[in-house]
């Protein structure tokens, strides 16, 4: 579950291909442009791998946190049927965040460095993460809508440039089209039940709507920098272009359960075929993203305290002659 | 006031402040390549890596992580140190590999030659 690599739009690009040969940047670049994939032994520019190991941590560790605010809910689960699903789903992201570790990990940064970087506040993660699933029907809501917008981003990046990610991308996308219909079902199930239940699921639809919109990131400027990421097929579709996508798939199945959404201005233009949305409000993202969100501390003192309380474990399995040494793919 | 509706937090009573020490080299193991048979009489695939400090936790791991949907016959792991691979640079010699027509079953057309060999022997005999 993950929306879109958070680049910050005010942030200067750096010198990107200054110093770079010019002879490998443009077989590299002819590679790419012919449709191949690039491989982990592959001579690649010094920003490339730079942003693919920003781009697949931040997934990896959006895939470890989003099991938390879904996971809260396992032991409250109505049903046991629900129950086993839901442990099903949760256990999936997990392995999930275990893929895109692991196709970080061929571009040459360990996975203890990644999962430093993320207990100390350094690296990002999805932000829809740090707001709290108030009820059961808050879970269905994040099982169904945000795993759809999560689709589409992984499905866009799966059409990327670099082998290890496209093929983790693959594997998870065919585990998620579950989750989908999971969601949906728990969806569909309350808001076709009583005036209590449909209250429920009305509400969470309301609560979690802000952060669905802020889901693919603040409106891409243009910059040399996306253009790059663009032609290296590190990003694939610009924030506005999946959200559009997001919007015309999933807003007339809400509308079509008689659900309403918070925002009086949503409505798709008949003549563009673009929808129209009052801007979320990006302060309120930078804000959460930059920490100060109602779950952002308690979602990583959960991560540290499973770091900790496993350490002795793994410390004491821990084979003597035991060498690390970058995966193969 | 209800602090968090997290389980971890209200239960375990963590402290959010707390801050660990870091982890260290080796910490998350070494890695295992893993390969995947779907069905008995199929090749086995290679389908990603796991972290493991030993072959047995690694196939355990393994199971969780690339045996979740659909069938599985088999599964292989090998320490990742333990693979010894062709370098992409070299790729240029697999290129002719395609351009040896004289393997391809195809290329070979025997009935052309029969064809025009019979209808040789007609004109001949008239």
């Amino acid at each position: 579950m993950y929306g879109n690599a958070y680049i910050d739009p005010d942030k200067a690009p750096n010198s990107l291909v200054a110093d770079e040969d010019p002879v490998k940047l443009a077989e590299f670049e002819a590679r790419i442009a012919a449709g191949e994939k690039i491989e982990p032994q592959d001579w690649m520019p010094k920003e490339y791998r730079k942003q693919l190991i920003r781009m697949i941590e931040q997934h990896a560790h959006s895939e470890i946190i989003g099991a938390l605010p879904e996971g809260t809910w396992i032991t409250r689960a109505p049903g046991f049927r629900r129950k086993l699903a839901l442990m099903a789903k949760v256990q999936d992201e997990v392995g999930h965040a275990q893929l895109l570790y692991s196709a970080a990990e061929t571009l040459g940064k360990s996975r203890e460095q990644m999962i430093n970087d993320l207990i100390t506040g350094k690296s990002k993660y999805s932000n829809i993460f740090n707001y709290p699933a108030e009820t059961w029907a808050d879970s269905a809501v994040i099982a169904w809508l945000v795993d759809a917008g999560a689709i589409i981003n992984q499905t866009t990046n799966a059409r990327g440039s670099y082998g290890p990610y496209v093929r983790a991308l693959e594997r998870i996308c065919y585990e998620e089209s579950f989750h989908l219909k999971y969601g949906h079902d728990n969806v569909v199930h309350l808001a076709t039940g009583t005036k209590k239940q449909r209250e429920m699921v009305q509400a969470a639809l309301h609560r979690w709507w802000p952060p669905l919109m802020h889901f693919f990131g603040p409106a891409d400027k243009i910059s040399v920098h996306s253009e790059v990421l663009m032609k290296w097929k590190v990003k694939m579709a610009s924030n506005d272009e999946m959200r559009q996508q997001f919007l015309d798939m999933y807003v007339p199945k809400i509308w079509d359960l008689e659900l309403t959404l918070p925002d009086p201005e949503l409505r798709k233009d008949e003549e563009t075929g673009r929808w129209i949305y009052t801007e979320p409000d990006w302060e309120e993202f930078k804000r959460v993203i930059n920490g100060d969100g109602p779950c952002n501390a308690e979602r990583l003192a959960v991560r540290r305290m499973a770091e900790e309380k496993g350490r002795w474990v793994r410390r004491a399995i821990l084979g003597e002659k035991a060498k690390y040494v970058k995966p193969f793919a | 006031m209800i602090k968090s509706l997290d389980p971890r937090i209200t239960r375990a009573n963590i402290n959010v402040e707390d801050q660990i020490q870091p982890l260290q080299e080796m910490d998350q193991f070494q890695t295992y390549e893993v390969f995947h048979q779907k069905k008995r009489g199929q090749q086995h695939v290679h389908v990603g890596i796991v972290h493991a400090p030993n072959p047995d936790m690694a196939l355990i791991y393994a199971k969780e992580q690339y045996a979740r949907r659909g069938e599985t016959a088999n599964l292989w792991v090998v320490p990742s140190d333990q693979v010894f691979a062709t370098d992409y640079l070299d790729q240029d010699i697999f290129t002719t590999t395609e351009e040896k027509h004289y393997r391809d079953p195809g290329t070979y057309k025997v009935m052309d030659r029969i064809k025009a060999y019979k209808e040789r022997r007609k004109q001949e005999n008239k």
